[in-house]
């Protein structure tokens, strides 16, 4: 296993991640997307602090740390999205363009 | 603040020693100099500073205090009453000369003071106007009770003798003139107090006109002095002319004299600059009463005397020529007003006449060289001239009417009016012991003496002196008979007056009496000594008799008498039967007396209204052509300029403003098509950034 096979993992996982949240109109499935863009983040993380040796294992350490803010994230948007929700019966990002110019 | 005590001591008493001439021989003598300085003179500012803010309170807020601000004005003249009388008595024991200035700007070499004399002749035009301004204070509360403007009346009257006051206290000629005219608007003001009837306003505007004509020699005058000598202050002026200094002062002293004395002949009512003086009478009497008496008229006797020994001339370098025109002037003042106070129906007008005939003689004394007498004079005539005018007033106060032809008998309804009233008319055509006798008989004793020195004018003064005694004798008698003998023939009800005014009569009444013996030659002569004296080291160089003229006494004594007993003749004689009684008329000099010389007609006829005329056409026509058409011109220019600055502000300035929003607003619109709130876009723009990003560092 070299470490080119990992990255390309991880480069998969974000490439599919950034297309989840540009293509995805349920906003569920963009914040499901932006998971997927951190797991490959964590992966190529891992990945490193393996091929570099790193004594104190700062890589996967922080990777511990994006675990934890990511769920921290997903329960702060999950709840944004159900008021939204709730205000206008529906979860659709293009519905959103109150800041349109 | 600084004081200065006659810098030039020593070359004073040079000048004085080696003269070694004597007062009583012409020359300049010596005299000791008493208190220099301490607190008691130091402060002596106050006696100028107090009427004056008494004034301004007064203005402010006199109508909310509980007298109205009576109190305030009363109060600050007892103030000055006790301080001059203090300085007086201390004055007249010990001696003082003290010059306090405080400089308040310098321009150049030039410093402008502002100052306080306390020398004696300063102290006694204090003791003068604190005591007879404080009884008249007093009389004027219950006088005036009734008045519209009572606390404006209070407001004037304070500031016509601070005036006064800060006129006397002058140390240079800039504050005498600045006191000057202070009294000159404070009269103004009170002449025409009641304004609601035009005569009085006319009666104002006269005064303040003949005045303002006289100040204009005045101030030529002093102009002339201060250049010549380079100073404003008396000590320096008088200081060249002790030293007998040749140079600018000699050279112009002859106009510099005359144009000052014209300016001293329009504040004492001199002829025949006289005339405003009877119209004054159309202000309250407290206004006369104190006018007449201490401030006012006195100005121009005080400025002589002030300037004494410019006039006197021991010399012959300086203003002795002037001399002469004084003496003329103050002779025929004396005697012609003397007869215009014979015909008047109106009692203030009688006194009025006579206030003017008695400056006469002080001014006929000043010219005379008798510097003494003069002021003595004066301060005696103060007392009882105010003292003959609140008389009139409590007369007028009881009988409603001027007129002496609607009063007559009231010396049994208003007896203690009455006897004060005789004691003044007493003292005033001067029996002995009453206060005027003295000083009357010093002035002729003093002219007698010029005479004898070889003045022909001083001898004709002296007998128009005499010719005056003998008519003030005849009016004052008649304004007594018609007043207070015979029957009622008016309509009010007579009564005495209230407390508040008879008082000061009586207070006025014993000064009337007593007032006489502080100057009695041979006895008592502080007066002479200390009183009248205005510098320390220098005598006045003046007269003064040194025992009494016994044949003058006896010769003014016996007309004086014949002139009461004809004049009781006249008038007086069986009072009580006849109906019409002045009737006493000389064909051709009636008409002319009562017409008073047709001076004011010839004024009115003969200069106000050829000149009032043409000068109000031709100042019509330079306003309607020449300054509205400035003002015109002006008004058409600014429109313009206002009209070209709006286009400019319009077109310009907002078109730039409007531009850059235009401008600001048209990027915006364009800009913000991009923001199409569509989250997924922001993403992919912001991907595709981080993108072109990285491919750029890379590349680079």
């Amino acid at each position: 296993m070299t470490i080119i096979q990992f990255i390309l993992v991880g480069s998969a996982l974000f490439a599919l991640g950034i297309y989840g949240v540009i293509t995805r109109r349920n906003a569920v499935l963009v914040l499901a997307s932006v998971e997927l863009m951190l797991a490959g983040v964590n992966v190529n993380l891992v990945a490193f602090n393996v091929y570099l040796q790193d004594p104190i294992l700062s890589g996967q350490i922080f990777v511990l740390f994006i675990i934890g803010l990511a769920a921290a994230e997903v329960a702060i948007g999950i709840a944004i999205i159900l008021m939204i929700f709730r205000n206008r019966q529906s979860a659709d990002v293009a519905d959103l363009n109150l800041m349109k110019g | 603040m600084m004081h200065r005590i006659f810098a030039s001591t020593s070359q004073v008493l040079l000048a004085a020693g080696e003269e070694g001439s004597q007062a009583t021989e012409g020359g300049y003598g010596t005299l000791v100099p008493g208190i220099t300085s301490g607190p008691l003179v130091e402060w002596a500012w106050l006696i100028i500073v107090v009427p004056l803010i008494a004034a301004f309170v007064i203005a402010f807020w006199g109508k909310k205090l509980p007298m109205q601000g009576w109190e305030v004005a009363w109060g600050s003249m007892g103030f000055v009453a006790i301080y001059g009388t203090v300085l007086f008595v201390v004055n007249a024991t010990t001696g003082i000369v003290y010059e306090g200035a405080v400089e308040i700007a310098k321009i150049g070499d030039f410093t402008l003071e502002w100052g306080w004399m306390v020398d004696g002749l300063s102290i006694m035009m204090y003791f003068l106007i604190g005591v007879v301004g404080f009884l008249v204070f007093t009389y004027a509360k219950s006088y005036m009770k009734d008045d519209v403007r009572y606390t404006w009346f209070f407001v004037s009257f304070s500031l016509f003798a601070g005036g006064m006051l800060v006129l006397v206290a002058a140390p240079n000629l800039i504050q005498l003139i600045v006191g000057w005219e202070l009294v000159g608007v404070a009269s103004y003001l009170l002449i025409a107090h009641y304004w609601e009837d035009y005569a009085n306003v006319d009666a104002g505007n006269k005064a303040f006109m003949v005045n303002k004509i006289a100040d204009i020699g005045l101030f030529l005058g002093v102009i002339i002095m201060a250049v010549s000598v380079g100073s404003f202050r008396f000590s320096d002026i008088i200081d060249v002319v002790v030293r007998g200094e040749e140079g600018m002062l000699s050279q112009y002293a002859f106009w510099a004299g005359l144009l000052i004395f014209i300016g001293a002949m329009g504040k004492s009512a001199q002829f025949p600059f006289h005339v405003w003086l009877p119209d004054a009478m159309a202000g309250p009497t407290p206004v006369s009463a104190l006018m007449h008496a201490a401030t006012m008229v006195t100005a121009g006797v005080y400025l002589l005397g002030r300037l004494f020994p410019f006039y006197l001339d021991v010399d012959g370098l300086f203003a002795g020529d002037v001399r002469n025109i004084i003496v003329v002037v103050g002779g025929v003042t004396l005697l012609l007003s003397g007869f215009l106070a014979i015909v008047q129906n109106d009692i203030k007008k009688v006194l009025a006449y006579s206030t003017v005939s008695q400056l006469g003689y002080m001014v006929a004394a000043m010219g005379a060289g008798a510097y003494t007498a003069g002021l003595f004079h004066l301060f005696t005539h103060a007392f009882f001239k105010a003292l003959l005018f609140l008389g009139a007033g409590a007369v007028i106060h009881a009988v409603h009417s001027n007129n002496m032809s609607d009063m007559g008998g009231l010396r049994k309804k208003m007896p203690i009016t009455f006897w004060t009233f005789i004691i003044g008319t007493l003292a005033l055509i001067g029996i002995f012991p009453f206060a005027g006798f003295f000083s009357k008989d010093e002035i002729l004793a003093s002219v007698r003496y010029a005479g004898g020195s070889g003045q022909d004018a001083a001898n004709f003064i002296l007998v128009l002196g005499i010719a005056g005694a003998f008519i003030t004798a005849l009016y004052m008698t008649r304004v007594v008979a018609l007043t207070f003998f015979g029957k009622y023939r008016g309509h009010a009800e007579p009564h005495e007056a209230p407390r508040m005014m008879t008082y000061p009569l009586i207070g006025l009444a014993f000064f009337a009496a007593v007032a006489g013996w502080i100057n009695v030659p041979g006895v008592y002569t502080g007066f002479t000594t200390w009183l009248a004296t205005r510098d320390p080291l220098t005598g006045m160089g003046d007269h003064h008799p040194e025992s009494f003229d016994w044949l003058l006494v006896f010769i003014v004594t016996l007309v004086v008498l014949a002139a009461v007993a004809i004049g009781w003749w006249l008038y007086g004689r069986d009072a009580d039967t006849r109906a019409e009684r002045d009737t006493f008329r000389i064909p051709v000099l009636w008409p002319l007396f009562e017409n008073l010389y047709y001076i004011d007609e010839f004024y009115m006829r003969g200069i106000v209204r050829p000149t009032m005329g043409p000068i109000a056409r031709v100042v019509l026509w330079w306003d309607m052509h020449v300054v509205d058409g400035v003002v015109n011109l002006v008004g058409l220019g600014s429109v313009g300029l206002a009209k070209s600055v709006r286009s400019f502000d319009q077109n310009v300035v907002d078109g730039i403003f409007n531009e850059a929003g235009a401008v600001i607003g048209g990027a915006g619109s364009i800009l913000r098509r991009s923001f199409t709130g569509r989250i997924q876009q922001y993403a992919a723009f912001s991907f595709v950034g981080v993108v072109i990003i990285v491919v750029v560092s890379i590349i680079l």
